[in-house]
């Protein structure tokens, strides 16, 4: 199986990170994976994006074109790739920062505010991690072991503090129903 | 084996240089190639190696130039502006048998360009670069893997048959991360008795040089150059072939262009035609073989690019012109979809016919 990621909305939301985080849980999961940013001067505000795919496959071309999940952080985000997502796929909305619905019907989509909630626990900067949360409990694949290996991989042992709370992210996004 | 590694290919370079023994580093930064610098700096002086960034490309370049006269293996990077920058002394140390290893991360040009990926300095790349005749031994990753592997593959070669070697990769390739295991069995550095190291009274001196104002040893030394070159396209020529066996329709694409057709070709074969991929590893020498071989059956060639169409003139001329061969590319920055490569391909089934 193959599956193509793509988190979207502005530089600074941590878009690359929690794409970092979910792809070295693959790795870990001895998948295949790759992970592409855009490496623009969007980085520093505006719309950035970070594509993932993991596969049990070989991967081709490492660019999401058409993913089968779509975390949109803000509402250039959702507009620009609302259209893209594979049938069938599913979307992640902070609806702390997207008012707006999605409007197609043949995808699942799951309106989380996350950036509200992250400020709640005290994590105001990690509403990515709480929709990566989120996303892994919706598509079955929320494994902890691997979670906790994946998240030591993508933070130094100096920051061993934002482990906890990046964990506590991802878990909150994971109960939040 | 080793445990893998999730590594941007920039960074993959980078190691692996520092695993081929690589201890010298000069630099200028440019998007996208800038983290081979920063790893480099962070690196380089935990291991006593030398990092340093030059006031520009050329003084780089002329610092490689210094390094590998003295008979140390030695690195350079930059994106495609800054290899136009170091054409001169790449030249130099092509006219002075020297061996060095460049990057390029290649952008969108021409001129300043963009910032996103390209392959549009292919010419520059297989035909030499600078001035006067000459080749470089150029390399195309298309995985972080390779980014490491052949980068290692660019210092012995570079060691080997004493000359440049490029690694040509682009804005993708350096900037994805995928899993990449350092599992490399690097073998001792030849000896290298024409460097420049002091004589100690010992023995003549050896001169790094590039010039010859005797026009017959001039042409001379071209000839032996080139006598060597022969060699090189013999031995050297490496290509992944991927369904091309009994393939009415094969595609030629290289680095991150060759990814994306592989889909194409895979997508293709599902809907019944025969398609295969030849995907060029060494661009210089060009693999010249498998595009001979292939050309016996193939009823068309592909060749995909990120550029207006350059490799599709080497494609060409290692059959002989005897398939059509067409183009199917983006240029400025833009990627040809699987989808686009398919249609391609789709449409070239249906004229063989």
């Amino acid at each position: 199986m193959t599956r193509k990621y793509l988190f979207a909305g502005f530089g600074g939301q941590g878009l690359l990170f929690s794409g970092k985080v979910l792809a070295y849980k693959g790795l870990i999961e001895d998948k295949n994976v790759s992970w592409l940013p855009s490496y623009g001067p969007e980085m520093r505000g505006g719309t950035a994006s970070c594509g993932v795919t993991i596969s049990d496959d070989p991967i081709g071309a490492p660019i999401v074109l058409e993913p089968d999940v779509l975390v949109a952080m803000n509402l250039p985000s959702l507009d620009k790739y609302e259209s893209k997502v594979e049938p069938g796929g599913y979307i992640f909305v902070d609806s702390s920062l997207v008012e707006r619905k999605v409007q197609r019907d043949d995808v699942k989509v799951y309106y989380v505010p996350a950036t509200k909630l992250a400020g709640d626990i005290g994590a105001s900067t990690l509403a990515n991690m709480i929709l990566v949360g989120k996303l892994l409990k919706e598509l079955g694949d929320y494994n902890e072991e691997t979670v906790e290996a994946a998240l030591k991989k993508c933070i130094s042992a100096r920051h061993a503090d934002l482990l906890d709370l990046n964990r506590k992210a991802m878990e909150t996004g994971r109960d939040f129903v | 084996m080793a445990e893998k590694v999730l590594m941007k290919g920039n960074e993959a370079i980078a190691e692996a240089a520092i695993m081929a023994g690589c201890r010298h580093y000069f630099g200028y930064p440019i998007t996208p190639q800038t983290e081979i610098a920063a790893y480099m700096a962070k690196r380089m002086p935990k291991i006593g190696g030398t990092f340093l960034q030059a006031e520009s490309e050329i003084a780089a370049i002329n610092m490689v130039y210094g390094v590998s006269s003295a008979g140390k293996r030695v690195m350079t990077s930059s994106s495609s502006p800054g290899i136009s920058l170091k054409g001169e002394g790449i030249s130099y140390l092509a006219g002075t048998d020297l061996p060095a290893v460049i990057v390029n991360a290649q952008r969108g040009g021409p001129g300043l360009g963009g910032i996103q990926p390209s392959q549009s300095d292919y010419f520059q790349a297989t035909r030499g670069g600078g001035h006067g005749d000459y080749h470089i031994i150029v390399l195309a990753p298309s995985s972080v893997q390779e980014m490491a592997e052949l980068t290692i593959k660019a210092f012995e070669l570079a060691d080997e048959y004493l000359m440049p070697a490029m690694v040509l990769a682009d804005g993708t390739t350096g900037q994805m991360m995928e899993p990449v295991s350092f599992d490399f069995e690097i073998k001792e550095p030849p000896a290298k008795p024409w460097a420049t190291t002091g004589t100690k009274c010992q023995r003549p001196h050896n001169i790094a040089n590039s010039l010859y104002l005797d026009p017959e040893k001039l042409e001379r030394i071209n000839n032996v150059r080139f006598a060597r070159y022969e060699v090189i396209k013999d031995k050297e020529q490496r290509a992944e072939e991927y369904l091309t066996e009994d393939a009415d329709i094969v595609v030629a694409a290289f680095g991150i262009s060759a990814r994306i057709a592989k889909n194409a070709v895979d997508a293709a074969c599902a809907k019944g035609i025969k398609a295969g991929l030849i995907r060029p590893i060494t661009l210089w020498p060009f693999p010249d073989k498998a595009f001979k071989k292939a050309a016996e059956h193939a009823k068309r060639f592909i060749s995909v690019e990120l550029s207006m169409g350059q490799m599709i003139e080497d494609v060409r001329l290692a059959t002989e012109c005897k398939v059509p061969v067409e183009l199917c590319y983006r240029v400025g920055g833009m990627i040809p979809s699987p989808q686009q490569v398919l249609e391609a391909i789709e449409k070239a089934a249906k004229e063989v016919k």
